[in-house]
């Protein structure tokens, strides 16, 4: 997981606290976070791109063969993409 | 060619601002401030200049609002008084650590309670610590001049603040002063373009307006503070140009007639004018007097005053603003405190003068530098008068 | 026709497949937002939508304390943040700036839209005179309101748009109180009060529906409002996982109906079954009204009912004003 790197001088400080890195947020991975991942079925996978839309943080994304999956970097283990999978192509299943 | 006319100051200051390109200005109306509003918006309404005025709902959006322009890289004004100041207060701070080039120019006049609409610098004094570079105006010419200079000074690379202006309010808004008008190409010449650090475009996203934990916190603030400070080195560079260019010479402190002076008068704003008729009158006397003319405020001018008080037996600071608790106002204990490690210093007396608008005469003035004068033995420490205040 | 043409007509036409959306991620991964929380996925739909020409000015909130941990940022788009009670008032600033900096040809000349995003704090409560200012001076620019019925950032405060019943910390529910004791301030009819000739309910709930309604108010030429429903499971004491079906529950219910008033004309954009889902089927999934009675649901219920009558009477007679 990356962390925050804090500047070592007060110069380096950004005017302003500008950030001109967009996105920079990366950086921190959120799926530290969770206590369960989501797995995809892809037997039952339909290839609708819904968990795309419904996922909070953006993380699923769709492969060269139109299945979906999600970054486990990022994702939350929230829990929201099996629920909304009307195919019950997607499972929680529990971290470590 | 500048010309010379005759103007009532409020609106001078807007003819002032409406030479330097601005792109955008939001107002609100606040007696006395409310005529460089007006007459701005006259302007832009008579497309004299390509701008857009804000008719913002408060000052708090009026200020908002300017920084929203500022954050896209356009050159902004507002203008504001009182209790406008106050009710802005939130946001001050704000654009000073976002390091936005503002431009504000201030009517002076008491804050409430009770409620008043006259003259004194408790508006912005109770901003001290909001990070904006503040120089006050002593008449008209004076505060046209530096609503000019402002934007010069806060758009530097190295400076990168928001300033505020600051005039009498009545006492100088509504004023017709002469006053010498640059011309366009004049203010053109010695004003450049506004080139932001960074600017709120899709073509480079940015994220403005941070938040910014503990283990980074005090390293922002150490690099504003640095900001502030050193932007007196561009405020002096641009007071020598104006000088050179247009002849009229800025200092942080200016002084009158202070050549041997053994009791010394600090004033701030308008009233410098009337303390130099009673220095005037004292020194045909053969008293050995003289005045000091703050005009820089913030970054507050140490060197220069410690430099300018320098063999005076008394100073004799005036406040026009209270500092409820700590025994005096605000810019006597600034100066005892820039004076604190000379190995000599005057004595410095406390006069709180010109609260809510009330009126100093020369005679005033008079009274109170041959009242410091006199010897009477024991040198008073932290010693604060209300002048003229009435008691049985 | 040609292939060339159907591609055309796909763009024309409101979004209606999810694989259809603009797949950059403008609300990237990496911010810090709860688990399953409905506000960072609409902020997150909001901008797909919008597109990458917006500049979005963010109130103090939840959304914007989540995303601008200095020195990252989650945001792809320009993104400035000022202070509490004003999103609306930098926006308005940002629209005046880039208006005559693209006048002036000191920028591209390009169009760029100027939105602000706040949560119901931040423009029901503390920043409705900034947004009230900033839609009756005419600014182009769109507002979205995130409205998750309390102050969430700060721990979950009671707002004016909490709903009536819900118990939140600062009026909790006990002994002697049923937790919020005022029915939701209906901040959209403010809004259609100022004339917008676009004001619009949305849900993270019907993302396509928001979707497109942010689309259209992208388009206005003047202030346009979007008012959308945000799920907040930490705040609602419910589990992540259900964040869309809440949601949905509340415009099945018809607590929170999906509708647009386009220059004073009221339409429903998503049609919940006439006599609409009881009540307890919205509020049984919430732990902040765990507490109600049966009596006191009722008065829920009848009122929900009796606002939505209000509702389509308002859909019924109302008439678009360029039809007056």
């Amino acid at each position: 997981m990356a962390a925050n790197k804090w500047p070592e001088d007060w110069r380096s400080v950004n005017l302003g606290c500008v950030v001109f890195k967009p996105g920079s947020a990366g950086e921190y991975h959120t799926g530290s976070w969770r206590a369960q991942r989501p797995v995809w079925d892809k037997t039952k996978c339909i290839k609708c791109g819904l968990c795309y839309i419904v996922c909070p943080e953006g993380c699923i994304t769709e492969d060269a063969d139109g299945y979906f999956s999600a970054n486990l970097d990022y994702c939350k283990g929230c829990g929201i993409c099996p629920h909304e999978c009307w195919p019950m192509a997607i499972k929680m299943v529990e971290e470590g | 060619m500048s010309k010379r006319i005759g103007m009532e100051v409020a609106m001078a200051v807007a003819e002032a601002v409406a030479l330097c390109r601005l792109d955008v200005a939001a107002v609100y109306p606040i007696t006395p401030n409310t005529h460089v509003a007006e007459h701005l918006s006259d302007i832009v309404a008579d497309g004299k200049i390509d701008a857009e005025f804000i008719t913002v709902e408060s000052e708090h959006s009026a200020l908002s609002a300017v920084m929203g322009a500022s954050g896209t890289g356009a050159r902004t004004f507002t203008a504001t008084s009182s209790q406008g100041l106050m009710y802005m207060t939130e946001v001050l701070p704000i654009a000073s650590a976002m390091r936005l080039p503002i431009v504000m120019s201030i009517a002076n006049r008491a804050i409430s309670g009770p409620l008043s609409i006259w003259n004194d610098h408790s508006d912005i004094m109770y901003q001290r610590d909001a990070g904006w570079i503040s120089i006050f105006a002593e008449n008209g010419q004076e505060i046209v001049d530096m609503a000019i200079q402002a934007f010069k000074i806060a758009e530097h690379r190295d400076v990168m603040l928001p300033i505020n202006i600051n005039m009498d309010g009545f006492q100088l808004t509504h004023m017709v002063e002469p006053i010498e008008m640059l011309d366009q190409e004049e203010v053109d010449k010695f004003l450049p373009p506004f080139v932001p650090y960074a600017s709120l475009h899709p073509d480079r996203p940015v994220s403005m307006g941070a938040l910014a934990v503990p283990e980074i916190f005090t390293e922002v603030m150490k690099a504003k503070d640095e900001a502030l400070m050193n932007s007196k080195k561009v405020i002096l560079d641009v007071w020598k140009e104006w000088e050179r260019l247009f002849g009229r010479k800025y200092e942080p402190i200016q002084g009158y007639k202070t050549q041997g002076a053994e009791v010394l008068l600090l004033t701030m704003g308008s009233m410098g004018e009337t303390a130099e008729l009673a220095i005037d009158e004292l020194r045909r006397r053969g008293i050995a007097v003289g005045l000091l003319k703050m005009k820089l405020w913030r970054p507050f001018p140490k060197e220069e005053l410690r430099k300018a008080v320098k063999g005076a037996k008394t100073l004799i600071v005036s406040d026009r603003a209270v500092s409820f608790g700590a025994g005096g106002g605000p810019l006597a204990a600034e100066v005892r405190s820039a004076l604190y490690d000379e190995p000599s210093r005057p004595a410095v007396i406390n006069e709180l003068i010109g609260l809510g608008g009330r009126d100093m005469t020369v005679e005033d003035f008079i009274a109170i530098l041959i009242k410091a004068g006199k010897k009477d033995g024991k040198r008073k420490r932290e010693a604060y008068e209300f002048y003229g205040v009435r008691e049985a | 026709m040609s292939i060339a043409s159907d591609i055309k007509l796909v763009e024309d036409f409101e979004l209606y497949a999810p694989k259809l959306t603009d797949k950059e991620e403008y609300f990237c991964p990496g911010h810090r937002a709860c688990q399953g929380c409905g506000e960072a996925l609409a902020v997150r739909l909001m901008c797909k939508a919008l597109g990458k020409d917006t500049v979005i000015t963010n109130a103090t909130g939840c959304m914007e304390v989540v995303s601008s941990l200095y020195p990252t940022t989650a945001w792809k788009l320009p993104w400035i943040h000022v202070a509490f009670p004003n999103a609306a008032a930098v926006a308005s600033g940002v629209e005046a700036g880039l208006k005559a900096l693209r006048r002036k040809g000191k920028i591209a000349d390009r169009y760029v839209k100027s939105v602000a995003i706040g949560g119901d704090g931040g423009t029901m409560d503390i920043g409705l005179q900034a947004l009230s200012g900033a839609m009756e001076r005419g600014h182009d620019m769109l507002y979205v309101c995130f409205d998750n019925e309390a102050y969430m950032n700060t721990g979950i405060q009671r707002s004016s748009a909490t709903p009536f019943g819900a118990s939140t910390t600062t009026a909790p529910a006990g002994k002697v109180s049923i937790g919020n004791s005022t029915w939701k301030k209906n901040l959209p009819e403010i809004m259609v009060a100022h004339n917008l000739a676009y004001v619009a309910t949305a849900s993270h709930g019907y993302p396509l529906d928001f979707m497109n309604k942010v689309k259209k108010a992208r388009q206005v030429k003047g202030p346009s409002y979007i008012h959308c429903f945000s799920v907040c499971p930490t705040g609602w004491r419910c589990p992540s996982d259900i964040t869309m079906k809440m949601a949905r529950m509340a415009t099945e219910t018809g607590v929170f109906p999906l509708y647009e008033v386009e220059k004073g004309k009221y339409r429903m954009t998503i049609e919940p079954r006439a006599d609409l889902r009881p009540i307890d089927d919205y509020l049984k999934l919430q732990g902040r009204f765990r507490h109600l009675r049966p009596d006191q649901i009722k008065i829920i219920q009848d009122r929900v009912k009796l606002e939505y009558r209000k509702l389509l009477g308002k859909i019924k007679h109302s008439k678009s004003w360029d039809k007056i």
